[in-house]
């Protein structure tokens, strides 16, 4: 179990560290599932780049009018009690509060979560559902990812060998948007969700203007919905639409049966779920009205 | 594998430790510093057994590496809650802190498995909170598993001692 173990104190150093090692070798920030998976044999890295000092990388800012810019290695704790984050992405604050309990919300890290890229994370369907942007870096300069583009398989993501997540960028709620996050599991804490669903949407005169509807637990990756998207796009809100958009989210989802749930609680619930949001858009326009 | 060295705070006092990076800081406080007040639970950051305190956060012990610390952090465990460098508690060192007194005292320890991971997650509660509700407690104690006494005792345990000390009394 003797593996090498590279300590990085700055982020240019991380990045040098990533282009010399990281074909074999595993990012460790907070390591809460890191550490578990190297622990019963499911990774073998040869060895360790540990960027949990890196200071550049636990930043919370605005980066302008419009966004907010989150450091890769910003534990769940640091987001959930951020002004910025539960001003400008409450949702997010809110799933990062549900991530695990105190003690790896303390350690572990937004970029972790992220990276980790399992269907069930919490964080995933967050960025999804506010079309977050992913910055990544290397020693030749740095892009930008779409998060839809992020996540291409199971457990794998967009990254080259040589690259490390940075930052998240998400842009600020709007005061027509309405963002909800919801998350089932066995209990409120220590839980891995049996389906985490977390949606945006613009409402004007009681209709959706537009909607991003994103799960996880449902698929082997973290999913949008596109076709219970279009249907309600445009839509004015009625008990017929919200009927059928249970229907819809329950068929375009494609769970399975596993340890935590079966595929038609799954589907079942997720389209309890859009139902909730959606009447609960209704309750809260009639109240204005 | 090459050895790292960090200069640390343990339960107040400057010590500096020298061990393989990938060491768990579990092992390193009981097998290399004798420290067994933390236990090892299910080793997968699920139960909460080994918590200690690393800069005023709770965090396991399981899912560290030694090689994550850096030189000035501070740590604390069990064995330095009762002792005058706790922040908050002026007894001797052979006192216990009001947290261990009111587990005693209101029955929130039975086979004692979970009992240090409890008062550490406990204490870094009312460090931040010194007059927590009894669902803040629960939320704060969410990762540590008790299998014997049904929670009740250690929340009437957290509150009491949270009582005892905004009061002043030991």
């Amino acid at each position: 179990m003797s593996v090498a173990y590279h300590k990085a104190t700055t982020l240019p150093e991380a990045i040098a560290l990533c282009g010399m090692h990281g074909r074999t070798m595993a990012v460790l920030a907070g390591g809460t599932d890191l550490i578990v998976q190297w622990r019963t044999g499911a990774i073998t890295p040869s060895g360790f780049i540990d960027i949990s000092n890196v200071a550049e990388l636990k930043v919370i800012v605005e980066a302008d009018d419009d966004m907010i810019e989150i450091g890769a290695g910003a534990t769940h704790a640091q987001i959930a009690t951020s002004d910025i984050i539960r001003t400008h992405a409450p949702i997010l604050a809110e799933a990062c509060r549900s991530i695990g309990a105190v003690q790896i919300q303390n350690r572990g890290t937004i970029g972790g979560n992220v990276m980790n890229a399992s269907p069930a994370g919490d964080a995933p369907p967050v960025f999804m559902a506010l079309e977050a942007d992913f910055k990544v870096q290397d020693i030749k300069g740095e892009r930008w990812i779409l998060a839809e583009n992020f996540f291409t398989g199971y457990r794998r993501t967009a990254l080259r060998p040589g690259e490390l997540l940075t930052a998240v960028r998400i842009r600020k709620r709007r005061k027509e948007e309405l963002q909800r996050f919801f998350k089932v599991g066995t209990r409120r804490a220590q839980a891995i969700s049996k389906v985490v669903l977390a949606v945006n949407a613009r409402i004007s005169h009681g209709g959706v203007e537009r909607i991003a509807i994103a799960v996880g637990s449902v698929a082997p990756i973290t999913v949008r919905a596109p076709g219970t998207e279009a249907l309600l796009r445009g839509k004015a809100i009625t008990t017929a639409l919200i009927g059928k958009a249970r229907r819809s989210l329950a068929d375009e989802v494609t769970p399975i049966d596993d340890v935590r749930s079966t595929a038609d609680y799954r589907r079942h619930i997720c389209g309890t779920l859009i139902a909730r949001f959606l009447k609960e858009i209704t309750a809260a326009s009639s109240k204005r009205a | 594998m090459a050895v790292v060295t960090r200069k640390l705070i343990i339960n107040g006092s400057e010590q500096e430790v020298v061990a393989e990076p990938t060491r768990r800081l579990l092992d390193l406080l009981r097998s290399d510093l004798k420290l067994t007040g933390t236990k090892e639970g299910c080793g997968e950051g699920e139960c909460g057994a080994c918590s200690i305190i690393l800069n005023d956060e709770v965090v396991d012990s399981c899912l560290l590496l030694f090689g994550q610390l850096a030189d000035g952090d501070r740590l604390l465990t069990v064995e330095g809650l009762s002792g005058s460098q706790v922040p908050g508690f002026s007894g001797s060192n052979d006192d216990l802190h009001p947290l261990q007194r009111a587990f005693i005292d209101l029955g929130g320890t039975q086979c004692g498995m979970c009992t240090p991971g409890m008062l550490m997650a406990a204490y870094a509660l009312l460090c931040r909170n010194p007059n927590p509700t009894r669902e803040e407690i629960a939320v704060a104690l969410a990762g540590n598993l008790c299998r014997c006494t049904g929670y009740v005792k250690i929340i009437d345990a957290v509150e009491g001692a949270a009582k005892r000390m905004r009061e002043g009394a030991r």
